[in-house]
């Protein structure tokens, strides 16, 4: 996980001016469990289903799905006991302030959503397995799914940039298996081929940026690295601030920032309907959690090489993915999951503009907080838009936005949530806190002075309002023929229920998530 | 009048803001048993009813409950923090601006909820055409109801935002689900235009909570833009006012309005002219002017030139749909007299001084009610003929309604009268203040220019009447042929639901102090340096 097989235990340095040292103690580092116990918790079910799975008879392979979700429940629950804790382990000797892995606020909230997330997909996947008819290897998926959830827990909490592009591969490379998984799907296999070439491409143009960045700095640690780039030899500035910029392709390309965006919509309709949910929520979040620690952890003086960057990648991602979903025809096929991965781009332009706010202001931590608070309000809710989709999904396999025609005649509960779930996405009440969520941002990039990128983001808000009202009015126009009525799975409702819950909660309470827009983060 | 518990006055004001929602999710569930009555339809909709009249007795008490003596001071309010990472509090409060617009939205949408429920009983389902349940409807109505409440109690700025922009939904569905022709580009429009200035004004918000250091309405109110730098203000009274701008509707914004209420259910209309225009004015009354006084002096005379274009071409589009032979639309043209009569509105504010403010929220008032009683009696009348168009009621001579239907033509003759400014009755009072703010303007601005602007607004009022008697004219007046079918005249529950409206239109005509008496302490605080 980190590279310090040098390191020596912490409590040596405390006991550093005391001549009789126990031996034993240097050799071993000592490793704070409970510290590492989310994503640790992760891997180790995924491993211990990928095992099970030899040993189950056909007929019982659906108790790995359980498996799955109670390791989740699990991994989620550990974080309880982290909470105010700020904790770090495999720190370097000598030095108990320079850290790989740290349990902070930041870490504990993106692992909260990540392994939410993961637990809603895994509930959204126990459908789809079954539905697939053994045509989704049962053990592999969920050991993929597991692996990548453990990457991406692990991705907020590293603090050097080796964990960190470790953290980033072990989230991706099980993703690009998931999304191919499908046996004997021509678009399937193409999607996870499309996703897995750009995404390599993009990993190895960041790897090279990170080598740029050691090479000046001769540090992994992003504390140091901080430190350090502000002193660099003038003769290599072309270089660290080529390092810069290639570090930032690679997590620009997770966020599926424009122009990194052209895998989305293809990888979204070929892959496994809860896979494509995981991947607009689990996949942004280690793209964005990743950029805020190398911009704002690691390169705050550099922010105004990326800055600007971002504030420009903002814009043109939202204006690229709010017209791209404006475009999408209702009666094409897969509509419904091609216009919600067109506007996951869209969002990700929203919470890439408190990064670039952060770069400006005096405070970043709080700009930060914003798209946190963005970030989990998004989680909720588009998890909750594709739970219903792959509910509907399940009688029209074609998954048209025309579908969903008279929703509200067949499905009253299911059409009011969804249209809630839209609403919140658009910002418009009674989707209250997809509006507040909103207002952070806008406030982030008012504070900071960018007023430009405001007015850009209020023009996206009203295009993006323009195709979520069109699918809200949708479901409550007469149906074109009867829908079939049929009993909705148990793991889908709740799947649904979960997302709604907190969709309502939070529209009461927005103080629950905005509150990271006040307090420090790090 | 009346001396009730300063918390009771609070419950009430909750009561009022948060009733209508519960009463809007209650109406989705199905009826408990022994409130079941005749039909699932009958049910909701008598729901509806009695949510709205007990919204109505509330905002009543509240009005007896109301300290008439200090009508500049903030009364039942509540403050409590919602959500402290953005400074976001819930804060309710009434003072004498807002308290006659609670009282007016509550007097509407209750007597829409009546005249709803009565239709229905006499089957004239408008409210469950096509298989659409009155369930929604009635929701629907609720929480427009909710949010125009709202905007006219929150004194907290990210509060009034949420609450203006939560009567988006509902009147988008009541026009797009309920309305009659072109209904669909017509709710799309309403809907586009008010929500690309809502997300400008919320930028406007923004910069003053975040320079200000508050989004607290009373003390950014006190503090009479003190601590916004003049730039702050200008780029801030741009923001928001074209978000209000295009809500009010002010000329050239307005387009959006004629194909909304063309479009619109009956019910939809009224409420859209009758409350949610007001939304518009009320926010540069009650956030520009005290909160931004330098930026918003350097945009009034801009405001009040733009006011009386808006005027002008309001009756001049009026003018030329009643014409014979122009296939003029009567709700159409009703619509474009809004925009003219929101133009005297907008006149009031720009003047900034006493007199056009309290003449602007009287004419407020007054257009709230003489418009809605317009749309509900064009509203029947399209019930009796199937049509709205002029020409196609007018025939050759005259639609001939004091004939076919005498209290119905009295009733509409009335109205138009009324809404062309008769001195006596309620829409004088407000057009006659806002030009004689116009002749004195504030000090800050230009008199030659209000001069102006006051010749030709009261020149306005010369085309208003013209138009307005012509369609008297044509739709009360005409030869009868015998063999034309009489028109049912005035029901009952029509009666019911217009008598409270023609009876506010005289006594506000007649008295209006009691208005007045309301607005100008709270005006005259408000302009020199906020609420108390």
């Amino acid at each position: 996980m980190s590279l310090q097989a040098h390191d020596l235990a912490g409590p040596a340095h405390a006991l550093a001016g005391s001549a009789h040292q126990p031996l034993a103690q240097n050799l071993v580092q000592s490793v704070d469990w409970l510290a590492i116990a989310p994503p640790t918790i992760a891997a180790v079910v995924g491993l211990a289903v990928l095992v099970t799975d030899l040993f189950l008879k056909d007929a019982r392979k659906p108790l790995l799905g359980w498996m799955s979700v109670a390791g989740l429940a699990a991994a989620a629950l550990m974080l309880l006991p982290l909470v105010n804790g700020d904790r770090s382990t495999f720190c370097r000797t000598g030095d108990a302030g320079v850290c790989s892995y740290t349990a902070d606020t930041f870490t504990l909230v993106v692992q909260f959503l990540v392994l939410g997330g993961a637990l809603v997909t895994a509930l959204l996947s126990v459908t789809a397995v079954k539905d697939a008819e053994r045509g989704l290897p049962e053990g592999e998926f969920w050991f993929l799914l597991l692996s990548s959830a453990a990457g991406a827990a692990l991705l907020p909490a590293s603090r050097d940039l080796a964990t960190l592009i470790v953290a980033l591969e072990v989230a991706s490379l099980p993703a690009f298996a998931l999304v191919g998984l499908r046996q004997g799907d021509r678009r399937s296999s193409e999607a996870a081929l499309k996703f897995f070439l750009s995404s390599v491409t993009a990993t190895a143009v960041s790897l090279m940026g990170i080598s740029f960045v050691y090479a000046s700095t001769g540090t992994l640690y992003l504390t140091e690295v901080a430190d350090r780039i502000q002193h660099v030899d003038g003769r290599l500035t072309t270089l660290v601030q080529t390092g810069v910029v290639l570090t930032l392709v690679g997590f620009a390309f997770k966020t599926a920032a424009v122009p990194f965006h052209f895998w989305v919509p293809d990888t979204y309709v070929g892959a496994p309907l809860p896979i494509a949910a995981y991947l607009s929520v689990i996949g942004k979040a280690v793209g964005f959690s990743g950029l805020i620690l190398v911009t704002v952890v690691a390169l705050p003086s550099y922010a105004d090489v990326w800055g600007p960057a971002l504030a420009a990648l903002a814009a043109l991602t939202m204006t690229v993915g709010n017209v791209g979903a404006l475009r999408q025809q209702a009666t094409r096929a897969y509509s419904a999951v091609r216009l919600l991965a067109w506007s996951s781009v869209g969002q990700a332009g929203y919470l890439l503009v408190p990064i670039a706010a952060a770069a400006y202001s005096d405070d970043p931590e709080r700009s930060i907080g914003s798209t946190v608070a963005y970030a989990l309000m998004y989680a909720a809710v588009n998890l909750g838009a594709f739970a219903v989709a792959a509910l509907v999904g399940r009688t029209r396999s074609l998954n048209r936005v025309a579908d969903y025609r008279g929703l509200y005649a067949s499905n009253p509960l299911t059409a009011l949530l969804l249209a809630f779930f839209l609403l919140c996405l658009a910002g418009l009440p009674p989707g209250v806190i997809g509006l507040f969520a909103k207002v952070t941002v806008f406030s982030a990039a008012v504070d900071a002075g960018l007023g430009w990128l405001a007015v850009v983001m209020a023009v996206n808000v009203v295009i993006a309002l323009f195709y979520y009202l069109q699918w809200t009015a949708l479901l409550f126009r007469a149906p074109a023929e009867p829908a079939p009525g049929h009993r909705v799975p148990a793991p889908l409702t709740a799947a649904i229920t979960v997302a709604a819950v907190l969709a309502l909660a939070l529209s009461g309470a927005p103080q629950l998530i905005l509150r990271f827009t006040g307090t420090g983060l790090f | 009048m009346i001396d009730i518990n300063e918390s009771v006055m609070q419950f009430l004001l909750a009561f009022v803001v948060v009733g209508p929602l519960l009463g809007a999710v209650t109406a989705l569930l199905p009826a408990p048993p022994g409130l079941k009555g005749k039909s699932p339809e009958q049910a909701v909709l008598r729901h509806g009813v009695t949510v709205t009249g007990a919204v109505l007795i509330a905002a009543i008490v509240l009005v007896l409950g109301f300290d008439h003596d200090h009508p500049s001071k903030m009364q039942a309010s509540t403050d409590i923090s919602w959500i402290p990472a953005l400074d976001v509090r819930i804060h309710l409060g009434i003072d004498g601006i807002s308290l006659p617009l609670l009282v007016l939205t509550a007097l509407l949408t209750f007597l829409c909820a009546l005249y709803s429920y009565f239709r229905q009983r006499d089957e004239r389902p408008e409210t469950h055409s096509g298989g659409k349940g009155p369930a929604g409807f009635v929701a629907l109505l609720l929480v427009l109801e909710a949010g125009t409440l709202a905007t006219f109690a929150a004194l907290d700025l990210i509060l009034f935002f949420l609450a203006f922009e939560t009567v988006l939904i509902p009147m988008y569905f009541l026009i797009a689900r309920w309305g009659g022709e072109g209904r669909a580009g017509a709710a799309w429009k309403f809907i586009l235009f008010t929500l690309l200035g809502s997300v400008v004004m919320l930028l406007g918000l923004l910069v003053i909570g975040i320079t200000a250091g508050t989004f607290d309405m009373v003390a950014l109110a006190t503090d009479n833009g003190r601590s916004l730098t003049t730039s702050v203000q200008v780029i801030a009274v741009l923001a928001i006012g074209i978000g209000l701008a295009v809500k009010t509707p002010m000329w050239p914004l307005h387009s959006w309005l004629p194909d909304a209420h063309t479009a619109a259910p009956t019910v939809g209309s009224v409420l859209l002219a009758g409350v949610l225009l007001k939304m518009g004015t009320y926010g540069f009354v009650r956030i520009l002017l005290p909160i931004a006084p330098d930026g918003m002096s350097t945009f009034a005379p801009y405001l009040a030139a733009f006011a009386v274009v808006g005027i002008i071409y309001g009756s001049l589009a009026c003018l030329a749909l009643a014409r014979r032979g122009a296939k003029g639309d009567l709700k159409r043209l009703i619509a474009y007299s809004s925009v003219g009569h929101m133009g005297f509105v907008l006149l009031g504010i720009a003047t900034m001084t006493p007199t056009g403010v309290n003449g602007a929220l009287f004419a407020n008032i007054a257009h709230g009610l003489i418009t809605g009683l317009l749309f509900f009696v064009v509203g029947a009348l399209k019930d009796r003929t199937g049509t709205t168009d002029l020409d196609t009621l007018a025939e050759e001579t005259g639609a001939a309604l004091y004939g076919k239907a005498p209290r119905l033509g009295g009733l509409l003759a009335f109205a138009a009268v009324a809404s062309l400014g008769l001195p006596g009755l309620a829409g004088f009072w407000g057009e006659m203040l806002a030009l004689f703010g116009a002749f004195d303007p504030h000090d800050d601005l230009s008199r030659p220019a209000f001069l102006t602007f006051m010749a030709i607004a009261a020149f306005g009022t010369l085309l208003t009447a013209a138009y307005m008697l012509i369609v008297v004219r044509r739709v009360c007046m005409g030869a009868q042929r015998p063999e034309a079918p009489k028109l049912a005249d005035v029901r009952t529950f029509e009666f019911a639901a217009w008598t409270p409206l023609v009876a506010l239109t005289v006594v506000a005509g007649l008295w209006p102090r009691t208005l007045l008496g309301l607005t100008d302490p709270a005006v005259q605080q408000l302009l020199s340096g906020g609420t108390r």
